[in-house]
């Protein structure tokens, strides 16, 4: 049994988050996020009409276990984020917010800046903030430093399914951080994750490769038990990665 | 580069034809083997050079919008709310010497057709006026964009150009995106096509995104109308346009739409052909370019063109369009601007859509900027 992941007041058996974006059905989304055992679940703001009980996406994520996690996708200003967390909070009554601005609308990237405005704003609001960032090792201990209750760096571009191009740098995130570290963003198979995990990640959020897989239920269980996998390997501790074999004779052996 | 228009001027619309039909297979294979476009790959692939790789380039343009929009496709309205227009515009039904009753709804009419629109589940809704700057300005605009907001998350126009601040002055109130089609990019077929009122300014209409770009709109959405001029140059040009846009205004989306020559009340024949299979290399092409780029199919093409098309690129549709102000509730018997192929209702649209895998997004859109009260 791997350890329990605490973010905020919030204990997680599971280190899978997901997302609800581009599946096919509401209903295919429901059967691959349950198979996923996911207890995080971020939905986009934009794409869902908070005022309304019935909203498709959200009436298909009423269940005990299911956490909703809502981002702030679309904003471009610190403003606007500041303003989408309090809408969020008020209708949809949870304080937890993915804080995501990103002002470039191709590639999806976010701004450094206003992210830490914002996140400096929304801590003090009382808000839960997950920021999504760049890979930064400084960026993140600056938001550690306003509040954040955990980070949220880039493994790539987000949808592009490459994986983790930024592994140098998230490993010296992880090394630093006093809150987890959750590989948002790029992770296109199960090994992606299953590698983040390796590396000390304290979780990972995958949406695209499991919304655009032909089969997503499958998917989503293959992401969960790459992530179980990873996880325990990580705590396990892996052996060293040794590229020759050491020498028979050791300098020191004189020492003896 | 100041603006678009320096840019234009630099390129020469008979060498741009010529350097698009002098394009072999082997650059239409490198262009097929990239990741990363260029414009120059972009004319191979519009090139008739490509058409033996038609199925390639719908194979990997279908996978590439699979990945970047998932299974989904956006679905929006058009709304008329005026066909009044001091334009001549020799292919459009509403250009200003065909003798048709002129309307222009109340606020009473407007909200009539919202409340047909809304019935259907629409959330995204694009205005369409002609120009007629004393009775539908900008003031007209701004009120009707005032009393639907709060209807519909995301509003587009398809209206006259405007001045910057103009933009601005709607933007501030709501207004989300501005569809303004070039029509043609040959200077002198545009002289010809719009011989009278404000339109007839090429450079004016040119120039448009780059004010909208100032402005801050969310989205801008470009095109050619087909078959004014040859449709391989005019999309060149719309592509060179878009990469333009995008590296000066990054922080606003851009889409591209690709309306053919329709009949209309004193219509004009087709100059130069568009086929059904250009139309999907051209798409595909856009698709190969641009990965992100919202691709949007209105009620022009057929059924059939439009169920195929869903799975090819096309990322966002409208359905059971009217293209006459009033036409869905208040006067369904006007004339329309030009007569759509796909009389679909928006249920059999949706079912369509949903017999393919397809999710239907109505909302995708929230407006967390301030808007004037």
């Amino acid at each position: 049994m791997n350890k329990i992941l605490k973010i905020a007041d919030k204990e997680f058996t599971s280190r899978l988050f997901t997302g609800t974006g581009k599946f096919s059905s509401s209903e295919v989304m429901k059967d691959a996020l349950l198979a996923s055992e996911s207890e995080l679940i971020t939905v986009a703001l934009k794409r869902v009409d908070v005022q309304n009980n019935e909203d498709d996406i959200l009436r298909h994520l009423k269940h005990a276990h299911i956490n909703l996690l809502p981002n702030t996708s679309g904003v471009r200003t610190a403003k606007e984020a500041v303003f989408a967390a309090e809408l969020s909070r008020e209708a949809l009554g949870t304080n937890w917010v993915k804080l995501e601005i990103h002002p470039d609308p191709r590639y999806l990237l976010p701004d450094p800046i206003e992210t830490l405005k914002a996140a400096e704003a929304l801590v003090k609001l009382g808000f839960v903030v997950m920021p999504y960032i760049h890979a930064d090792p400084v960026l993140c201990k600056r938001l550690e430093d306003v509040g954040v209750q955990c980070v949220m760096p880039l493994g790539a571009p987000i949808g592009s399914n490459k994986g983790l191009k930024t592994q140098d740098f998230l490993e010296i995130i992880i090394e630093q951080s006093n809150v987890p570290v959750i590989v948002d963003a790029g992770i296109g198979a199960p090994s992606h994750a299953a590698y983040a995990m390796e590396l000390g990640a304290d979780a990972v959020l995958v949406n695209t490769a499991i919304a655009v897989s032909k089969n997503p239920v499958a998917m989503a269980k293959a992401f969960k038990m790459a992530v179980e996998a990873g996880r325990m390997a990580f705590e396990a501790k892996l052996a060293p990665i040794k590229n020759k074999a050491e020498a028979s004779s050791p300098l020191t052996s004189f020492l003896n | 580069m100041a603006n678009f228009i320096e840019l234009f001027d630099t390129y020469n619309w008979d060498n741009t034809l010529k350097s698009i039909f002098s394009k072999t297979e082997v650059e239409v294979e490198n262009a097929l083997a990239k990741e990363k476009l260029d414009l120059e790959d972009f004319e191979a692939l519009i090139s008739p050079a490509a058409k033996p790789f038609l199925e390639r380039m719908a194979q990997k343009s279908s996978r590439l919008t699979k990945k970047r929009f998932g299974n989904t496709i956006q679905m929006y309205a058009p709304m008329y709310l005026s066909n009044e227009c001091q334009n001549i515009c020799t292919y459009c039904g509403f250009s200003m010497t065909n003798k048709i009753p002129r309307r222009t709804l109340t606020d009473v009419e407007i909200l009539k057709e919202v409340a047909f629109l809304k019935g259907k589940g629409y959330d995204h809704i694009l205005l369409v006026t002609g120009e007629a700057n004393r009775t539908v300005g900008v003031s007209y605009i701004k009120n009707a964009i005032k009393i639907i907001r709060s209807q519909f998350s995301n509003i587009t126009i398809e209206v006259q150009p405007l001045d910057q601040e103009e933009y601005e002055l709607l933007i501030e109130n709501g207004l989300y995106a501005v569809l303004v089609y070039q029509e043609t990019y040959h200077r002198e077929e545009y002289k010809k096509h719009h011989p009278k009122g404000k339109k007839s300014n090429f450079n004016y209409r040119l120039d448009t995104p780059d004010r909208l770009g100032k402005a801050g709109v969310h989205k801008i959405g470009l095109g050619a109308l087909f078959g004014l001029e040859d449709w391989r140059a005019d999309s060149f040009f719309t592509a060179l346009h878009l990469k333009y846009l995008q590296k000066t205004y990054w922080k606003t989306k851009y889409s591209i739409s690709f309306p053919r020559l329709r009949p209309h009340s004193g219509g004009l024949e087709p100059k130069v052909e568009m086929t059904d299979s250009d139309l999907v290399q051209l798409i595909c092409a856009f698709r190969l370019l641009d990965e992100d780029i919202e691709l949007s199919m209105s009620t022009r093409e057929n059924e059939i063109f439009r169920n195929n098309i869903v799975q090819l690129g096309a990322t966002s549709i409208s359905a059971e369009s009217k293209t006459n102000p009033g036409g869905y509730t208040v006067e369904p018997q006007s004339l329309e601007q030009f007569e759509i192929s796909d009389e679909r209702s928006t249920e059999e649209v949706v079912k369509m859509l949903k017999g393919q895998g397809l999710e239907v997004v109505w909302k995708d859109w929230e407006h967390f900027e301030e808007i004037q009260k």
